[in-house]
């Protein structure tokens, strides 16, 4: 565990945390300034965030430790995922676990805590959720690994320091076709795993056309902040990840004040510029019908097997 | 004698023993029952002293006529000894109560029990060809005993029996014409005769040896094509049998590929490897698929089996091709994952099968639509099947985690080493194993979420009561293996390593591969989750105002309370994978919709059918049958019940003997 | 696509610049929420008018998201009901396991006047009476149906912004 790494694996997880909130405020805001409203400005998901901490906990009657734990559970994973990821610096605090497969299979286990909990409450909007959550998540997963596959063929390795250290190293890569095509592949499958338009619709009232939201609809006050946190970590985590797969730059390769710093606000830049592309984009596309989304998913798959193919033939 | 040998004496004399007791005196599974765990005990023992390098070899000719008994352990076979005992252990406990019902206290289903799994430890010690074959046939008929123990419960015990019987003698057969083609060119029928005869052979007719066993052994395994037994004999066996058969008796089917094609046959063509790779990928996939779709909790375990035995046949699979093209440490590697993840699916999957055999004797039901609410009720059952569905859904922490990251490492650093071949193999396996990781998450939460939280959608789960301690032990046991091989591989990786025949990977709490980069850290990684968790929940607890739960109604949209029948079940949460799938499963949708006699425009009732049928199986084995059927038909009209017909046919075929003799003569 | 963006350009902004804080009392529990109120909308037997007002109230004219409101899918996740209409019999349990289902610290905002004294529907046998007789009511705000603005002032009476 080197110094760079024991401080990365301090200051990304409070960037995120702190971060992550903002940046659904900024996307918010973006989206709102789009519409020709005025939005109600950066911080209100932070607000959003103390109110609900000062409410009541609700039990509903009939449920288990299972539904009480999922919020813990979601949140915890996306917090180890935070630390061990080279967000800010490229050593990890936890080496073994910054790995492509763990931290995908990670995040996954987060989104299971979630369907496990919605179908614990015995609501047909619980169960509705769950069903589609997972259907999303068994077809989002060859993509995501697929993907991965290509990009860690040319580093030889799945570890994302590795990757991260060597496209800073070699940067003629990223415009290689492999990177482009996994991009585009990894940019669907964020998609999809963090809810957005088309894929899913964060700001949906009703009930039958939900898939996140249809799983969260009995948790209330703390749990409710903490599932509502969860999701904007989980955002800021996959657009992180996007940003330094392909465009590491800034990145603190050694333990000084100022190398951290860079790397801070190079992060904050990029999840920045990512969500603010990600909410305008939004706003251009209708959400798609359910069994519509396989065929998304199905073509950024096949984007992702080209990418591998090309890793292979172009290497 | 060394510590092996007494181990595998004391298995073969215990397992025996018991059986004598359970043929000669009246029905005690509480005896029966510790005397199989004993014997699986013991064969841990012997397993493992052998793992550790103490092998042994014993030959006694006079036991079975031509070249009599040869027994031998070496670590490929000693793992699966080992695993085969671990699973009796659990299973021996769990069936001191479970197996307390009329059905099971029958003595040959009582006698059954140790002989099959006194077979089970002997296939794979087995030496030579007569051995081997003796006791994989004897492990089929003690496990068909088993299968049809329950026949009085309805017709379609018997028919998974007849289902049983025929594949698996035909998959027998297959081994034994492939097997004795081999042995055909070797001096004697023992393996060492056999490793130098496999060296010479011409590429054809190790081709046919190799294809022949194949086909027999994943029978056996229960991959796609042949698997059409195992979703019909899994669930209609006793549960500890059902665990027996899946976490223990398939994986005999990968040891024979594995004992035949690589160390009998020494390796071969890339071909047979590819071969493999596609058959472990069409049964991964489909496997899991069947399962998703299936809202039959012990129809889904065995179907998830399936798709378990293919992932380790890609790993196998992967291992050959890569020796093939020389790279034999990333072949270590690949067979090292593909030998953990059987390890870990004999774990899990005997915790899943006894918690649903627990499920199944509380409740008397295993439909996942009419189950739910079982928390609060049997909390011990809850829990294991919690950790074996973890186990099993390939997230950490859980075992299946850690094998498939190995896999996923063997088969990603295999790209640039293999070729062309590889170059589209690896690529598609990956997706395989990815698309099966993903169902498989979609799976197990179906059958937690759906068979255990929520509230009860039957009477039967209202009434249900927790099993008694045995059954809870046998499934403890089980369930702290799954625990200790998700936190600490590195505790049966030398073991693994040693039977695939390489290191490829070292380390305790951080995993290394040893030739190409990669590290994991099961333990750090869940180690930290706990942390986060911890964390987590206190700032909350600091921070949030409200520290009391207020216990309200669930949010019923203001109307009157929910029911049961509002519920998500089984089959809706797995209807948009199955409508996703369409045109890979073709469920057969039927809508009956009845009308008033006044007015058709009326509704009276509307009745909905939904099957989803094994496609394969539709397509594959029907026109088979029904072939054989029409031929019996025509043979029907040969037998019109005349003696002088009967005579007539005697006189003919004397006579063509008889002209058959003057002509060759 | 591309006369989506030149549309965009071209209306630019439509929200109408914020008018002063209204004065005139607070809900005192409105202050623990600070700055933050999610609305869960209960129609308890509406003629669909305090709707139509409703949704231009969180239109991009009068924008009742600048303020902090957001309105939400459940009632847990909500601290505000936002009830219309005069209270049917049928909405009335309805209405009051709603109320049960908010998390506390909770507040109740009677829209229309229908809501606050059943209006036009007063007397009317399938009534069970005004929002106030069936929950602890906070805010009112009058009108048949009332203006947008007269909503989003009710609803900065809560945010404080």
């Amino acid at each position: 565990m080197s110094a760079l790494g024991v401080v990365g694996g301090v200051v990304q997880p409070v960037l995120i945390v702190a971060g992550s909130p903002l940046l659904v405020g900024v996307m918010r805001q973006v989206r709102a300034r789009l519409e020709g409203r005025a939005g109600a400005g950066v911080g209100q998901p932070w607000r959003d965030l103390r109110k609900l901490l000062r409410k009541e906990r609700i039990a509903p009657r009939g449920t288990s430790e299972v539904f009480r734990f999922a919020p813990l559970v979601l949140v915890a994973t996306t917090l180890v995922v935070a630390v061990v990821v080279p967000f800010v610096a490229t050593e990890s605090a936890l080496d073994p676990v910054a790995d492509l497969f763990a931290v995908v299979a990670l995040l996954a286990l987060g989104a299971v805590a979630l369907a496990l909990a919605g179908l614990d409450t015995g609501t047909a909007f619980g169960g509705m959720g769950a069903s589609r959550e997972m259907t999303i998540l068994a077809l989002v997963e060859p993509t995501l690994l697929v993907a991965i596959f290509a990009l860690s063929v040319r580093v030889g390795s799945t570890n994302l320091g590795t990757i991260v250290s060597s496209t800073l190293q070699d940067p003629a890569r990223v415009i290689s076709p492999v990177s482009l095509l996994a991009a585009v592949a990894l940019v669907v499958v964020i998609v999809a795993e963090t809810g957005r338009i088309p894929v899913d619709n964060p700001s949906t009232h009703l009930e039958l056309t939900m898939v996140h939201e249809a799983m969260v609809l009995e948790y209330a006050g703390p749990d409710l902040a903490l599932v509502e946190l969860a999701s904007a970590m989980r955002l800021s985590v996959f657009l992180g990840l996007l940003a330094n797969l392909f465009a590491p730059w800034g990145i603190a390769t050694e333990a000084t004040p100022l190398a951290v710093l860079i790397g801070v606000l190079a992060l904050m830049v990029k999840v920045g510029v990512l969500g603010g592309l990600l909410a305008a984009a939004e706003v251009f596309v209708a959400k798609l019908r359910l069994f519509r989304v396989p065929e998304l998913l199905a073509g950024s798959f096949l984007l992702a097997l080209l990418a591998v193919a090309a890793s292979f033939f172009l290497a | 004698m060394n510590l092996a040998a007494t181990g595998m004496a004391a298995a073969v004399a215990i397992g025996l023993m018991t059986a004598l007791i359970a043929a000669l005196l009246p029905a005690r599974p509480a005896l029966i029952g510790t005397g199989t765990a004993l014997t699986g005990a013991a064969a841990v023992a012997a397993g493992a002293a052998a793992l550790a390098g103490g092998s042994f070899s014993v030959v006694l000719p006079d036991v079975l006529p031509l070249s009599g008994v040869s027994l031998t352990l070496d670590p490929l076979g000693a793992l699966f000894v080992a695993v085969t005992g671990g699973v009796a252990v659990a299973a021996g406990i769990y069936s001191v109560s479970y197996a307390d019902t009329a059905d099971l206290r029958a003595r040959g289903v009582q006698t059954a029990l140790p002989v099959f799994v006194v077979a089970m430890v002997l296939v794979p010690a087995a030496a030579n060809v007569g051995t081997l074959l003796v006791c994989w046939e004897l492990m089929a008929l003690a496990s068909l005993v088993l299968v049809v123990a329950e026949h009085r419960r309805g017709p379609r015990v018997a028919s998974a029996g007849r289902w049983y019987a025929v594949m698996t003698h035909l998959g027998f057969v297959s081994v034994l014409i492939g097997l004795m083609v081999f042995v055909a060119q070797a001096p004697d029928d023992s393996f060492t005769a056999l490793r130098e005869a496999g060296r010479q052979l011409s590429p054809a007719v190790a081709g046919v040896v190799f294809v022949l066993t194949l086909a027999g052994f994943a029978s056996k395994a229960g991959i796609v094509p042949l698997h059409a037994w195992l979703p019909r004999a899994h669930p209609e066996a006793p549960s500890h049998v059902s665990a027996l058969m899946s976490a223990a008796m398939v994986n005999l089917g990968v040891y024979g590929v594995v004992r035949v094609g690589v160390d009998l046959l020494g390796g071969g063509p890339a071909w047979w490897w590819l071969l493999v790779l596609a058959l472990g990928a069409v049964s991964a996939v489909y496997g899991i698929l069947q399962a998703a779709m299936s809202s039959d909790l012990k129809r889904l375990l065995g179907l998830s089996t399936t798709e378990n035995m293919g992932l380790v046949l890609i790993g196998v699979g992967a291992a050959g091709l890569f020796a093939s093209s020389g790279d034999h440490a990333l072949a270590a590697l690949a067979l090292t994952a593909a030998l953990l993840h059987l390890v870990g699916h004999a774990a899990f999957k005997t915790v899943l099968f006894l918690a649903a055999g627990s499920v199944l004797h509380a409740t008397g039901t295993r439909d996942l639509d009419a189950l739910g609410g079982l928390r609060p009720v049997m909390p011990v059952t809850t829990a294991a099947f919690g950790v074996g569905a973890l186990a099993a859904s390939a997230l950490p922490p859980g075992t299946a985690f850690v094998s498939e990251w190995l896999l996923l490492q063997a088969l990603i650093h295999g790209l640039p080493a293999g070729g062309v071949a590889a170059a589209i193999a690896m690529p598609v396996a990956v997706a395989a194993v990815a698309l099966t990781a993903g169902l498989a998450v979609a799976t197990f939460v179906k059958a937690f979420g759906v068979g255990f939280l929520a509230k009860p959608r039957s009477d039967a789960v209202v009434d249900a009561h927790e099993s008694p301690l045995t059954m809870l032990a046998g499934m403890g046991v089980a369930a702290v293996v799954c625990v200790v091989l998700a936190l600490w591989p590195a505790g049966i990786l030398p073991a693994v390593q040693a039977a695939a025949g390489g290191v490829a990977v070292s380390g305790d709490v951080i995993l290394r591969l040893d030739q190409v980069t990669g590290a994991l850290s099961p333990l750090l990684l869940a180690l930290g989750l706990v942390a986060a968790v911890v964390v987590v929940a206190g700032v909350v607890r600091t921070a949030a105002v409200r520290r009391v739960r207020r216990t309200a109604r669930l949010w019923d949209c203001g109307g009157g309370p929910m029911s049961a029948r509002m519920e998500y079940t089984a089959t809706s949460f797995a209807e948009p994978l199955q409508r996703v799938f369409d045109d890979v499963v073709q469920p057969e949708l039927d809508v009956d919709v009845s009308h008033h006699q006044e007015s058709r425009y009326l509704v009276q009732a509307v009745e909905y059918r939904r099957k989803v049928p094994d496609r394969i199986e539709r397509r594959l084995y029907q026109p088979v049958l029904r072939l054989i059927a029409a031929w019996g038909r025509a043979g029907r009209g040969l037998a019109p019940g005349s003696v002088h017909r009967y005579l007539g046919y005697g006189f003919y075929a004397v006579c063509g003997v008889l002209i058959l003799l003057a002509v060759t003569r | 696509m591309l006369s989506l963006w030149r549309k965009i350009r071209r209306t630019g902004r439509v929200a109408e610049p914020a008018p002063p804080l209204p004065d005139g009392e607070r809900p005192e529990r409105a202050a623990v929420l600070g700055g933050s109120v999610q609305i869960r909308h209960v129609d308890a037997g509406s003629c669909n008018g305090c709707e139509v007002e409703i949704g231009s109230a969180f239109g991009p004219v009068h924008d009742g998201e600048r303020y902090g409101a957001r309105l939400v899918a459940s009632p847990r996740h909500a601290d505000v009901l936002l009830v219309t209409g005069v209270v049917t019999r049928n909405m009335a349990e309805p209405l009051r396991r709603t109320f049960d289902a908010v998390p506390a610290p909770k507040l109740v905002v009677a829209v229309g006047d229908c809501a606050r004294d059943c209006g036009v529907f007063a007397g009317a046998y399938g009534v069970a009476g005004a929002v106030r007789d069936v929950v602890p009511v906070d805010v009112e705000i009058p009108g048949c149906p009332p203006r947008p603005e007269a909503i989003v002032e009710g609803l900065r009476k809560l945010t404080g912004r």
